[in-house]
């Protein structure tokens, strides 16, 4: 049986608590939220806090407020299946739909949104127990020095494997991060880093708090499409997310894509986007071009499932079918 | 504003106090953090009818209700349960009659090796406590999180629609066997 | 008491002519009258696994056990230097530490290939090769002091490939083999196949390549060991062959075996990854030895991928060929790669041709097999064993063939079907073959004749056949003693006890045991109480693989239950003064067939038994018919009977990513007769989802870093997430259709279910893709890149490209029955053999 490490667990009974816990401990500690992502990596080994701080009891974590006219701001430990439904289906349907491609239904009814957000980077090098990565002399996200997807490189490859990451750049929602200093919010955008180790702009001393969905606009269509092995389980390896505002004769007014998967954080496919203004989606041809666009920000690397050639050559192929979903 | 310190905290190699219901039974008992909610389940209390395929949340063997919602027990650290209702495969049962659902398990060949069962029986439980008459799809979708080597799951899904079926007052749907070449296929 | 010992058999060799068993009442017999078989009754043993009563072997434990680690080579393949404990037994709870030096005896599941130890005492053959064990107090513990056990390795250079092996002389990964790094190579001619070819109308060759997958039970292995009062080293493992734990543990610990106990929980699944006998199993009694404590080990996912024994992957070429629409020559080649240890592997090799003959007519056959060794973990026996590969390169053959001939390949094969009691070219012996009905099932319930090639572009329809065996002629370890022994206990209530060391992987062994002597003896089934997978409390049995517990536990279950019968009857015609010849047992009764109010209960016939002559108790056993060849080598390969399967696959392929989704199947089995039909139809829906998930996904792939910075050869993906299996979202419904001729062979006429069905899947996918597209995937898994990779050849094909050159040894030279000879080499005296060094 796969142990967790031993670690001291602390559970805050309220959030200014919390944040001093993590203010006081820094990086020794992580906030425990679902703990789907890192119970799985501390088993592993890939990440041994110290300090866990738990935050189950932290009820304004998961409070639901608003909607589609004022915008939904989401609790972060707002569990992915409560995502999957209710207001956020409702107003919302592309992160609906790539809440409920996360994972397994198990790990939706426990896994939250925030911690998907904040997923640690995946990487095949990576996630693997301490025996298999001490076997290749270990890798540089985690106690070595090389990065074995890019033997000549100084960053770190791994890859930002959140589903509902890129929804939430293309819709533009925003992030809250609390920490003893106080808040600041910022768009989900900018959470991100690419950079496969420093992956979140979020420090250790924060605690993200809550997500922000702006108000559906008129004309607002959104999708969400994901490559993966199968219907179940798997992580992405790619997704794309698109978001339009359409005209009432059905013009692009403004876009936005984002590619997840496919690099160390969501990649944002401006020039698909910018071609998309001003066109209208029925014409295929321009679904076409726009996907041709879209996949040249795709830069897979060899250490997700499937073949890397393979997952090059099909981006082009499903982010037009992410396109043609907006059409409705 | 003057919250208290800290709930609860503990050292590397202290136990924690742990009060939670298992299967409608008040538990008390002290646990090391670093304890998943199936280890103690397993170890601590004896209740070895939750199996473990990987303890990485990704074979759903160790499936359990945790307050009524399907939840992977690999994946929960037991000192996260305190006040929480657990229920496992021991509980689906009130006495010696078997759960509608185990027992279609059981004639519909739904179990082989048995040991994906109990995380199956669980996860289709939590299916049928929504949605007694769930299509196809919706067993699959529910299941998803479920991995059998043995059954190819056809036989799973058989025995879902019939304990539904029981479930909503109507009779069990008789086993499928297959077709016998040169007479007339019964079943499907 | 004595009469029963007295009238025990020696089963042993027979005459070829006198091999059938003769008729005998509840054997064969026909349907009606039987009160069990063959009726959709619940398993003996589901409701504990229902209601999550059953223990596996994780479930047990015992008061004060002890945990153990395993401490893993982290290189591929090295000298071992030096195994430092001093810092891991000084961590607070560490009870002790094992290394090489307490284990100096190999052991090897064939007696060819005594090459493990326990632990590793010289070298590491792979990453994962157990170099220590760590005993604490607790697991975490035993973990936290592995990792502080030095190991120094001076490493050598390692083979990571087939190719690599057969190109390297040194380093030896085993100082055995029939060449350096090839453990086997094996070389038959039935007949002159090259003239053959040289006279056929068209000769077609092949190169196919089967990637190695793994069985992936959701159980990981573990065993729990102490030693009991009595002095008895007490092993509870979950292992599909509690004798052959039994046999490794006495040699490799040199203990006398009446003093070792090795219990077999019903396994959480096996697929064949559970029958060797593996190094914790030994480790752990060893352990539970020097401490006096029990000692636990529960093996985690990635070390059950690192104990492996899983499909062999294997390159083939095949060419065949045909004069008159007809097979009068096909020639097989493979090689395998074995990985680090020898397995069952001498086994594996001759499987990948032995079963080559048995289903379509060939009138000469050759075959060249070749088993390297490589620094990965050990190849051995899944579901199949060793056949699923040379059968999807068969059947993609045939379908390629039969495109160039201009004939519907349904319509070809039903055509060219190996008649019914047929010796075929190698010697193998058909007796009932249902493939004819099998075809001609899937072919009806399909739409075969109307769809196929009309669905559309991207939609198609494949087809394909197979067989397998019933059980296996020749055992690999007992020589000629019996290969199943079945004990029955009567008690004065009418209970009867059935000790059998089989053990129930799941498939339903513990029923088809418990379901027999109910049959036989007229009372309930679950007046039946079945004690198994025991090596203490049941005879022995060969275990849960080669399809073999229901053919041959079945046998013995029937004599068993036939001696019990006789007895009773004598003390009833005794009681009820009527012959014994009138009496009918039927209902928990025992009585005249002419009167059928005149009887006893079953159990006061016990009780008349048990006052006449002593307790009741009887035995039974079983071996299997004399194998028909003859030649060295033609022990693997013969069963009592084959089961036959077909299939038809359709697929939806997308062009423009590959991806495929199948949409159905259907799948007609000849299974003599099902003992129970809803476990039968659960037996081939299993098998057919077990063969398409190896079709479309699932690969025991490895990755080696870069060699100018590491040496580093690691299995890719230890994990369930990323070593792929179907989930419920791509297993496709699966109409199963039973094919039932009683077999003579078979108790109540069953042959075997739990293995044949994978067969003919990869193959007719392979098949469905090339209706939907048009391409040709000469691989598994067919893997969204490759059809997009064939999709983008100018052959239309992805595949293998070379074959290597492999030394082939002269080949025994075996005429085929209709070429005269009498089953033996013409040549086996003079051909220069190497013999095997077993390893010291």
């Amino acid at each position: 049986m796969m142990r967790l490490p031993r670690f001291r667990y602390l559970a805050p009974a309220s959030l200014p608590e919390a944040v001093k816990v993590l203010g006081d401990l820094g990086p020794e500690a992580m906030p425990l939220a679902g703990g789907t992502d890192l119970v799985p990596n501390m088993k592993r080994r890939q990440q041994t806090p110290a300090n866990l701080v738990g935050l189950r009891g932290l009820a304004a974590l998961r409070a639901v407020s608003g909607d589609a006219g004022r915008g939904l701001t989401l609790g972060a430990m707002t569990r992915l299946a409560e995502v999957e439904r209710g207001p956020v289906a409702a107003g919302w349907p592309a992160l609906a739909r790539a809440a409920a491609t996360v994972a397994t239904p198990p790990i939706r009814n426990t896994a939250t949104l925030g911690g998907n957000l904040c997923l640690d980077t995946r990487c095949s090098y990576y996630d693997q127990g301490e025996e298999w990565r001490r076997s290749i002399g270990y890798c540089m996200k985690r106690e070595g020095e090389t990065c074995w997807v890019a033997p000549g490189s100084d960053r770190c490859w791994a890859v930002s494997s959140s589903d509902t990451a890129p929804v939430l750049c293309a819709l533009g929602a925003e992030v809250t991060l609390l920490s003893r200093g106080g808040e600041r919010r910022i768009p989900v955008a900018e959470l991100f880093a690419d950079d496969g180790i420093r992956h979140l702009s979020r420090r250790p001393d924060e605690l993200l708090t809550a997500v922000h969905l702006p108000p559906v606009e008129a004309g607002q269509r959104a999708a969400y499409v994901k490559l993966r092995r199968r219907g179940s389980f798997d992580f992405p390896v790619l997704g794309v997310a698109a978001r339009v505002r359409l005209s009432a004769g059905g013009t692009v007014e403004a876009a936005r894509i984002f590619l997840g998967a496919v690099g160390s954080r969501p990649q944002e496919a401006r020039a698909a986007a910018d071609f998309l203004v001003g066109r209208r989606l029925g014409d295929e041809e321009v679904i076409r071009e726009a996907a041709r666009l879209a996949a040249q920000v795709a830069k897979p690397m060899q250490n997700t499932d499937l073949t890397l050639g393979w997952r090059k050559g099909v981006a082009r192929e499903y982010a037009a079918r992410a396109l043609r979903e907006l059409v409705g | 504003m003057e919250a208290p310190l800290v709930t609860l905290q503990s050292g590397p190699r202290e136990k924690l106090r742990l009060a939670f219901a298992v299967n409608g039974e008040e538990r008390e008992l002290l646990v090391e953090p670093y304890k998943t909610l199936l280890e103690v389940l397993r170890e601590d209390l004896g209740l070895t009818g939750t199996k473990h395929g990987c303890e990485l949340g990704e074979c759903g063997a160790c499936a359990v209700l945790l307050d009524g919602e399907l939840a992977l027990s690999c994946l929960v650290p037991a000192v996260e349960c305190g006040g929480r209702a657990v229920t496992t495969i021991e509980g689906l049962r009130d006495g010696p009659e078997l759960h509608p659902l185990q027992a279609a398990f059981a004639d519909h060949g739904a179990a082989q090796c048995g040991y994906c069962t109990p995380g199956m029986i669980v996860a289709a439980r939590w299916l049928l406590d929504r949605k007694p008459d769930a299509t196809r799809q919706e067993i699959a979708d529910a299941l998803a999180g479920q991995l059998c080597r043995c059954t190819g799951y056809q036989q799973i899904y058989e025995a879902v629609e019939s304990a539904g079926r029981v479930l909503r007052g109507l009779p069990p749907l008789p086993p499928v066997v297959a077709a016998v070449h040169g007479e007339e296929p019964h079943g499907r | 008491m004595a009469d029963d010992r007295e009238a025990t058999p020696r089963p042993g060799p027979r005459a070829l002519d006198d091999d059938r068993p003769a008729p005998r009442p509840g054997a064969a017999s026909p349907a009606p009258g039987l009160a069990a078989v063959g009726k959709p009754l619940r398993k003996v043993d589901v409701r504990g696994k229902v209601t999550g009563e059953t223990r596996f072997a994780d479930d047990f434990t015992m008061p004060g056990a002890l945990h153990m680690k395993l401490v893993r080579s982290t290189v591929p393949h090295a000298r071992l230097l030096s195994v430092d404990p001093s810092a891991a037994l000084a961590v607070k709870g560490v009870r002790c530490v094992l290394t090489g030096k307490d284990f100096p005896i190999a052991y090897g599941l064939m007696p060819v290939s005594q090459d493990e130890h326990p632990l590793c005492n010289d070298k590491v053959r792979f990453v994962g090769d157990p170099v220590a064990a760590v005993v604490a107090a607790d697991e975490l513990t035993a973990q936290e002091a592995a990792a502080q056990v030095r190991v120094e390795y001076e490493p050598l250079r390692t083979i990571a490939t087939p190719q690599e092996a057969l190109a390297t002389a040194d380093p030896r990964i085993h100082d055995y083999g029939d060449a350096p790094n090839v453990h086997k190579l094996v070389a038959f001619d039935f007949g002159d196949v090259p003239a053959a070819l040289a006279g056929a109308d068209q000769v077609f060759e092949d190169r196919f390549f089967y990637q190695g997958n793994t069985h992936l039970p959701i159980e990981q292995h573990a065993a729990l060991a102490w030693v009991d009062p009595d002095g008895r080293v007490t092993i509870v493992s979950s292992t599909q062959v509690a004798h052959y734990v039994h046999k490794a543990v006495a040699r490799a610990l040199a203990l006398p075996p009446a003093r070792i106990r090795v219990i077999a929980p019903p396994q959480g699944g096996g697929f064949g990854g559970k029958t060797d006998p593996f190094n914790h199993e030994i480790v752990v009694a060893k352990a539970a030895m020097v401490t006096g404590r029990p000692v636990k080990i529960a093996l985690t996912r990635e070390e059950v991928f690192l104990c492996h024994r899983g499909r062999h992957p294997t390159l083939m070429r095949m060419r065949t060929g045909v004069k008159d629409g007809r097979i009068v020559g096909h020639s097989v080649e493979t090689v395998l790669d074995g990985g680090a240890y020898g397995s069952y592997g001498v086994a594996s090799v001759h499987y990948t041709g032995a079963l080559e003959t048995v289903t379509y007519r060939m009138d000469r056959y050759r075959f060249r097999g070749c088993r390297t060794f490589t620094n990965k973990p050990p190849c051995g026996p899944k579901r199949g064993h060793g056949t699923p590969q040379p059968r999807f390169g068969l059947e993609v053959h045939l379908d390629k063939i039969c495109e160039k001939l201009g004939v519907d390949p349904a319509e070809w094969r039903i055509r060219n079907a190996v008649p019914p009691d047929t010796v075929v070219a190698n010697w193998m012996r058909v007796r009932t073959t249902g493939l004819v009905a099998c075809l001609e099932a899937v072919v009806k319930a399909s739409g075969w004749r109307e769809r196929r090639g009309r669905l559309g572009r991207g939609r198609g329809l494949g087809i394909a056949a197979s067989s397998y065996m019933t059980g296996a002629g020749i055992s690999i370890t007992f020589g000629d003693l019996p290969h199943t022994g079945v004990q029955l206990l009567l008690d004065r209530g009418g209970g009867v006890t059935a000790f059998c060391g089989a053990s129930d992987v799941g498939q339903g062994s513990d029923n088809v045991l418990a379901l027999i002597v109910a049959e036989v003896l007229g009372v309930e089934v679950g007046d039946v109480k079945v004690v198994t997978g025991d090596t203490s409390l049941g005879p022995v049995d060969l275990g849960s693989y080669s399809s073999r517990v229901t053919i041959m536990m079945g046998n013995a279950a029937i004599q068993a239950a036939e001696r019990a019968r006789d007895r009773l009857a004598a003390a009833a015609a005794a009681k009820l003064e009527v012959p014994a010849s009138r009496l009918c047992f039927a209902g928990g009764r025992v009585f005249d067939v002419e009167d059928p109010a005149r009887g006893l209960t079953f159990a006061e016939a016990v009780q008349r038994a048990e006052a006449q002559a002593g307790t009741v108790g009887t035995v039974g056993s079983y071996s299997p018919p004399t194998p028909t060849p003859r030649y060295k080598g033609g022990g693997v390969g013969p069963s009592p009977t084959y089961s036959y399967s077909a299939a038809v696959v359709e697929v939806e392929a997308d062009e423009a990513t590959g991806e495929l989704s199948v949409e159905k199947i259907w799948v007609a089995h000849d299974i003599g007769r099902a003992l129970n039909p809803v476990a039968a139809r659960g037996q081939v829906v299993g098998s057919v989802y077990m063969g398409l998930s190896e079709a479309l996904m699932e690969e025991q792939e490895f990755r080696r870093l870069p060699p100018k910075l590491s040496r580093a050869l690691v299995h890719q993906a230890p994990s369930m997430l990323e070593y792929k299996s179907l989930t419920f979202h791509e297993m496709p419904e699966v109409e199963t259709i039973l094919v039932e001729e009683p077999d003579a062979m078979g108790p109540f006429g069953a042959k075997e279910v739990g293995q044949g069905p994978l067969l003919p899947i990869p193959p007719a996918l392979a098949n469905a893709v090339h209706d939907a597209l048009g391409i040709r995937v000469d691989e598994v898994p067919i893997t969204p890149h490759k059809v997009l990779a064939a999709l983008a050849a100018p052959d239309r094909r992805y595949g293998p490209a070379a074959f290597p050159d492999v030394p082939w040894p002269e080949p025994l030279l075996v005429p085929p029955p209709w070429e005269g000879g009498d089953g033996k080499a013409t040549n086996e005296r003079k051909r220069e053999r190497r013999l095997p060094g077993a390893k010291p």
